[in-house]
Order: C-alpha cells, then sequence, then structure tokens
C-alpha cells in the first residue's frame, strides 16, 4: 500500500536582502495511516518551514520551494491548486500551529472558529456546529465549554488557546493531523491528557500524526519515529526506542544530554548553579551554511570529511531497520567520551 | 550589600485580580477569580518557581507583579517599595530594575525595529550608553551571551526562527541588569540546547550581579532544576509551596502530587510505563488556608 505521506527532496529557500535562506534541504521520508512521527531539532533548523511549505503556507516571496514533492493520498500538494488545498487544510489534514496569538483570529469567538471549520468542512448545520464546538473545547479538557465558545481569544490563558487550537486541529476528523509544539504551554496533566486524546484518536480513526516538538519527554511517550533535524536537513531518523538508546547522530546526542537530569537533586538555595551540559557554539546561518555535514562546525567529533562534504541519510550499521543517520563518523565507540567531555564543554 | 539585604526583593501579599465580563444592561454577569488571595516573597538572588494548572493564574500573577495589569486587591512590595500605588509615571524607575521575559517570542518584539536596536533600546531609555560604539560592544557582547551570532543584530524579528527571537527578548531583558526578572515560560518555545544555554545563563547572571527570578513554567524538571522554591497554582490559589528538594521529595497537595507524576520521562521504556496519580481539580474553598506542614513547606488545607 502506498504511503499516506511521502515527502521527497523538498527543499524551500528564501530570498532576502541577505542572501538566500537555506531553510530546508532534501528532507525526504514517509508516513503511513496512523503512524506518529515526532520532529526535533535545532532551533531555525526547519522544522516548521518544512510542514508549512506542504502545506502552502509560506509566504512567497521571499519563500521557494526550490525542489521536491509531497504526495498526500498520492497527490501532490507542493502544485496543488490553492482551492484544493483550501480543502484539505482543516478537512482531511488538520493543524495546530506553534503560535496561538497569530492564528486565532482575535475578534471571533473561539466557538465561531471552530464552528466555521466545521461548517466548511463536514457541511454541520449551525445549531450542529455550535452544540460540537462546546464538545470539542470539553474534550479537550477545557472547564465550563458552553460559557467558553463565547468567548474571545485574549479571554483564554495560554494553555487554552493552545486547547483551542487543538480542538481546531480535530475538529474534522482528520487523515494526517500536522502539530507544531501543541502541548508546550500546557502544565504536564493537562498535557498528559491530551496525549491521550491523540493516542485514542490515533486508534479510532487511525490519524497520522507529525508532532513538532522540542519536548524530549513528549517524544518518548507518543512517536513511533523520530526524526532529527539540524541547519534544513534530518540527521538521524528511526524508531523512537532506537534513537534514544541507540543514538548515532552526534548532534541528537548533544540534544539528549543536555537534558536535566530527571532525577537530579533539585536546587538549593545558595548552592552554586549546576550547570546543563550545552551544545558548543552557534546555530548556522543559514544563508551561507557549512559546506560540508551543518554539524560539523560544533562537533568535536568532525571528521575531515564531515567539513567538506555533506553526508546522505543512510541505514545506519548495526541499527535497528529504518534506523538512518546522515554522519561519516560512527558516534557509537565515542559516546562514552562524548557524555564526559560534554560536561566540561 | 545594602540596607535591604535580608529583605526580600519581591513581597507579594493576598494579591486578587478578578476580571468581570458585563452582560446585558452592565450586569455583571460572569466573575472570574483569575488570582484569588495569593502571597509569596522572593528573595535576592533568589529564583522562585511559579507552576500549575493551565489557567491557574500564573501569567496574570506576572503581570500584577510588573504592574501590567492592576490588582482588584493586595499589596506588592519591591525592593521594600509599596509598588501597588504608585502611578503610571512613577513607574520608571521600576521598571528598569524589574524585567521581564514573555511566554510569546512573536509578539513581544517590533517587527520594525531591527533586532540588534530592540536589544539597545533599554539600554538608551535608562541613559545607560551614550556612544554609538559602546553600544555596538554591548549589543555584540549581549548577542553572544544569549548564544546569537552577534552578525544578526541588523536583521528583522520575521527573519527570526521562534527559539532565536526569545534569545532576543532575554538579551533585552539582561541589558540594564536588573534586581529582578519575571519570567513567563522563557524556555517554552527554545529548543533544549538552547533551553540548557539559557538557563545556565540565568544561573550565571544569578551568581555574578545577584538577579532574582520569577520563573513561570510548565517544564517541572526545568523547574527542579532552576529553582530554590517553588509555589504551586491551582485556581488562582497557591495550593502548596516549598523548597525545591522538600516539594519533589514529599508533595502533600493532591493536586501537586498529580502534576509531580505526569512529568513526562525523556525515555521511551520509562516514560511508557510511568504510573499518573490522577485528581480531579476542584476550586478550593474561599476559607481554606495555607497551613505549615514542616518549616518553609506549605500546604492548603482541604474540606
Ligand atoms: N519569512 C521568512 N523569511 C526569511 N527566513 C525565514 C522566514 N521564515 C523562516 N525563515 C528561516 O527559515 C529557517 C527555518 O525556520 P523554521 O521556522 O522552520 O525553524 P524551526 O525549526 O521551526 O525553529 P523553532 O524551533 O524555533 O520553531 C530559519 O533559519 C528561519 O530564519
Ligand atoms: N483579559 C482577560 N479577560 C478575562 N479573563 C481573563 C483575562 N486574562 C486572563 N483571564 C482569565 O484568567 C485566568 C488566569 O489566566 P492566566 O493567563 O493568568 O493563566 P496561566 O496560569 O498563566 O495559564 P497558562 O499556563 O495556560 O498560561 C484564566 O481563566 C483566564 O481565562
Ligand atoms: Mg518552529
Ligand atoms: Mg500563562
Amino acid at each position: 500500500m502506498a504511503p499516506l505521506l511521502d515527502v521527497r527532496d523538498l527543499t524551500v529557500r528564501f530570498d532576502t536582502r541577505d542572501g538566500t535562506v537555506q531553510a530546508v534541504t532534501g528532507v525526504t521520508y514517509s508516513l503511513e495511516a496512523g503512524e506518529t512521527l515526532a520532529v526535533v531539532g535545532e532551533s531555525g533548523s526547519g522544522k516548521s518551514v518544512h510542514v508549512l511549505a506542504m502545506m502552502g503556507l509560506i509566504p512567497k516571496p521571499p519563500g521557494r520551494i526550490a525542489a521536491g514533492q509531497a504526495l498526500f493520498e498520492g497527490r501532490d500538494l507542493l502544485t496543488m491548486s490553492e482551492k484544493e488545498m483550501r480543502d484539505l487544510r482543516g478537512g482531511k489534514i488538520g493543524m495546530i500551529f506553534q503560535d496561538p496569538m497569530s492564528s486565532l483570529n482575535p475578534v471571533l469567538t473561539v466557538g465561531f472558529q471552530i464552528v466555521e471549520s466545521l461548517r466548511r468542512h463536514l457541511g454541520l448545520s449551525k445549531k450542529a456546529a455550535w452544540a460540537r464546538a462546546a464538545e470539542l473545547l470539553d474534550f479537550v479538557g477545557i472547564p465550563e465549554p458552553q460559557r467558553r465558545v463565547k468567548q474571545y481569544p485574549h479571554q483564554f490563558s495560554g494553555g487554552m488557546r493552545q486547547r483551542a487550537m487543538i480542538a481546531i486541529g480535530i475538529a474534522c476528523e482528520p487523515k494526517l493531523l500536522i502539530a507544531d509544539e501543541p502541548t508546550t504551554a500546557l502544565d504536564v496533566t493537562v498535557q498528559a491528557q491530551v496525549l491521550d486524546l491523540m493516542r485514542r484518536l490515533r486508534k479510532q480513526l487511525g490519524m497520522a500524526m507529525i508532532w513538532i516538538t522540542h519536548d524530549m519527554g513528549v517524544v518518548a511517550g507518543i512517536a513511533d519515529n523520530v526524526q532529527v533535524m539540524y541547519g534544513g536537513r534530518v540527521q538521524e531518523r528511526g524508531p523512537a526506542r532506537a534513537v534514544f538508546h541507540d543514538t548515532r547522530s552526534a548532534y541528537t546526542w548533544g540534544l539528549l544530554h543536555s537534558l536535566p537530569d530527571h532525577d537530579d537533586p533539585p536546587a538549593k538555595f545558595g548552592e552554586k548553579g549546576r550547570r546543563l551540559v550545552q551544545i558548543p557554539g552557534y546555530p548556522p546561518d543559514m544563508t551561507d551554511p557549512p559546506k560540508g555535514d551543518p554539524f560539523a562546525p560544533r562537533n568535536r567529533f568532525a571528521t575531515e570529511r564531515c567539513h567538506l562534504e555533506v553526508p546522505p541519510l543512510v541505514q545506519a550499521a548495526d541499527a535497528a531497520p529504518g534506523h538512518l543517520v546522515a554522519a561519516w563518523y560512527d558516534l557509537r565507540p565515542l559516546r562514552a567520551e562524548a557524555a564526559v567531555a560534554g560536561g566540561a564543554a | 550589600m545594602n540596607a535591604l539585604a535580608g529583605r526580600p526583593v519581591l513581597e507579594v501579599e493576598n494579591l486578587t485580580r478578578h476580571f468581570i465580563t458585563k452582560g446585558f444592561f452592565g450586569r455583571e454577569e460572569h466573575r472570574v477569580r483569575a488570582v484569588d488571595g495569593v502571597s509569596f516573597t522572593v528573595g535576592a538572588g533568589e529564583t522562585l518557581g511559579l507552576v500549575g494548572e493551565s489557567g491557574s493564574g500564573k501569567s496574570t500573577t506576572g503581570r500584577l507583579v510588573l504592574r501590567l495589569d492592576d490588582a482588584t486587591a493586595g499589596r506588592i512590595h519591591f525592593e521594600g517599595q509599596e509598588i501597588t500605588s504608585l502611578r503610571r509615571g512613577q513607574l520608571r524607575t521600576m521598571r528598569r530594575r524589574m524585567q521581564v521575559v514573555f511566554q510569546d517570542p512573536y509578539s513581544s518584539l517590533n517587527p520594525r525595529m531591527r533586532v540588534g536596536d530592540a536589544v539597545a533600546e533599554p539600554l538608551e531609555a535608562h541613559g545607560i550608553i551614550k556612544d554609538k560604539k559602546a553600544r555596538q560592544e554591548k549589543v555584540a557582547d549581549l548577542f553572544q551571551r544569549v548564544g546569537l551570532n552577534p552578525r544578526f543584530a541588523t536583521r528583522f524579528p520575521h527573519e527570526f526562527s521562534g527559539g532565536q527571537r526569545q534569545r532576543i527578548g532575554i538579551a533585552r531583558a539582561i541589558a540594564v541588569e536588573p534586581r529582578l526578572i519575571v519570567a513567563d515560560e522563557p524556555i517554552t518555545a527554545l529548543d533544549v540546547s538552547i533551553q540548557a544555554q539559557i538557563v545556565n545563563l540565568f544561573m550565571d547572571l544569578q551568581e555574578e550581579m545577584g538577579v532574582a527570578y520569577l520563573f513561570i513554567a510548565h517544564d517541572l524538571a526545568m523547574v527542579r532544576h532552576l529553582c530554590h522554591r517553588v509555589a504551586v497554582m491551582l485556581r488562582g490559589r497557591i495550593v502548596e509551596t516549598a523548597a525545591t528538594e522538600q516539594l519533589f521529595a514529599d508533595a502533600r497537595h493532591p493536586y501537586t502530587q498529580a502534576l509531580i507524576s505526569a512529568m513526562p520521562i525523556p525515555d521511551p521504556d520509562r516514560e511508557q510505563a510511568r504510573q499518573r496519580i490522577f485528581y480531579e481539580a476542584v476550586t478550593p474553598p474561599a476559607d481554606a488556608r495555607l497551613q505549615e506542614v514542616s518549616p518553609g513547606h506549605w500546604v492548603l488545607d482541604q474540606a
């Protein structure tokens, strides 16, 4: 069977006054129905842009799609007409954006914005749509949904706005849900509820998800597969367990080791702050990215070749099937050293 | 050390903010008790974590402390001075010594201002630097401290990703070396390696300049790492507060217990085996009071 979504060589550029931003380069992956892919990575690594580009939502100009295809149920999203795209967005493909304040319309009530989508895509009557809107708010754990549907976005707290966005995203029971940092503004109990809800939808509707997040705990809880991005490229991808426990990219390793230790004894007043491990150096300037592996300048294990030539994303040696890495080095013998050295960096 | 040493930088007493939605003919239709009698202190050079239910009034508390919103009742002392009754014109000095880093990196920067200028703005507004060269050096230094390439100073906010914009906001806040920073989910939008940088930076700045933080966050692992004390909010009230180690080792309020049990663990095996404690949140009764269960550990009594 063909995958639900098949992304090939997706490449996005922004032509700006300061040069061409190489935001996304050669991103290739596929997603099966019901699969959850978590996308993690450096801020500015192209996580948002790569999905926005697929959904026809990057400003053109300065943005342009320089290459690639994104086949959804066999149809290329990148060459679709604006009308076809509008029918898909919020219908078969639900979206939750990173920035709820600018994606909710401030002059319309939250309920109205859900109702609009329900009526457009599912053809519900006004009355049915309003009832369903309140149900959806209840579904995402917003107390007093009957009253809340009539409120405006500014009357919601940050986390409530985010849940309203989630309600809109799942309103039409999409085949694919693209969620960009959907639970970062939520307290962890609500976050756990939302994740439960997502697992339920995945099971009941066979909904597939692309889940962009910085929260490795959430990734651990929800992802089938994890894709790690850096400098517009995929550095590592594979089954969640493999990426966490058999890490092959030095960047992924750096990410996992910059987390506060879950079992760390907490801070005492007056105690000299215990430092977290950080990845040295700056993220690349994407108008002038490094010539080779984009992470090479910050990677103390980079070989000469890493600086000269971009490594392809290929199956990692002796790894789980589908565990891919883009690296000229082999991280396995270096991990122990990396863990010690990281602390001093 | 000044005369205020020993006295908390921030003292908040019975702080209350109700939002009233008006119905037809101006009749009161609904009253949201966003913040409902909250008291806490933040010591000089201390970090207090404010965590809790989404919608429990954390941001509103932060905004009241910053005097960006007016309290319905209660008092705030900053560096020993009562600031709740100060009028707009009198807030200037306070504004310099108390800075803010917001949750939303998108709306907190002026889209038409170069980011280097945005960072230099508070320095100029408070007359800290005057000549162009000093300004340029200071901006470059601040960019470096927050992990941004100084070459980006001439660019505009839309050219940055969410996380990059947040770092610009932090550079701006620390520019004037404040005594207190109210940080409302300052690292939420950042990738974890930058989170580590920013948290390290917060700790370095605290050590160097003794700045105190009111740190509003949902990431309990980070709160545990960074904060000296933690206050847990639920429905406009503080339901528990204690030294961080005490709170994590011996949470007493069922909401705190539920919250701690829901902390996601960045390991698929452990995360999927994690047992959660469930708690159906209820609004604490109006007459509930904080009781001291051990020194410095307070828990809201329950019906
Ligand atoms: N409109 C634009 N004009 C110019 N450059 C842009 C524009 N939008 C995005 N970019 C650039 O594209 C790159 C990728 O940005 P993107 O928003 O996808 O990052 P991200 O991985 O989602 O980061 P974050 O985790 O901070 O959200 C960044 O270098 C960003 O500066
Ligand atoms: N301008 C306003 N008008 C009406 N109600 C408001 C307004 N601002 C906040 N509220 C309400 O006050 C309560 C507290 O909101 P606040 O933003 O302080 O919560 P929070 O603890 O910061 O939540 P989150 O973790 O989701 O950011 C919420 O019920 C919110 O809906
Ligand atoms: Mg993004
Ligand atoms: Mg808030």
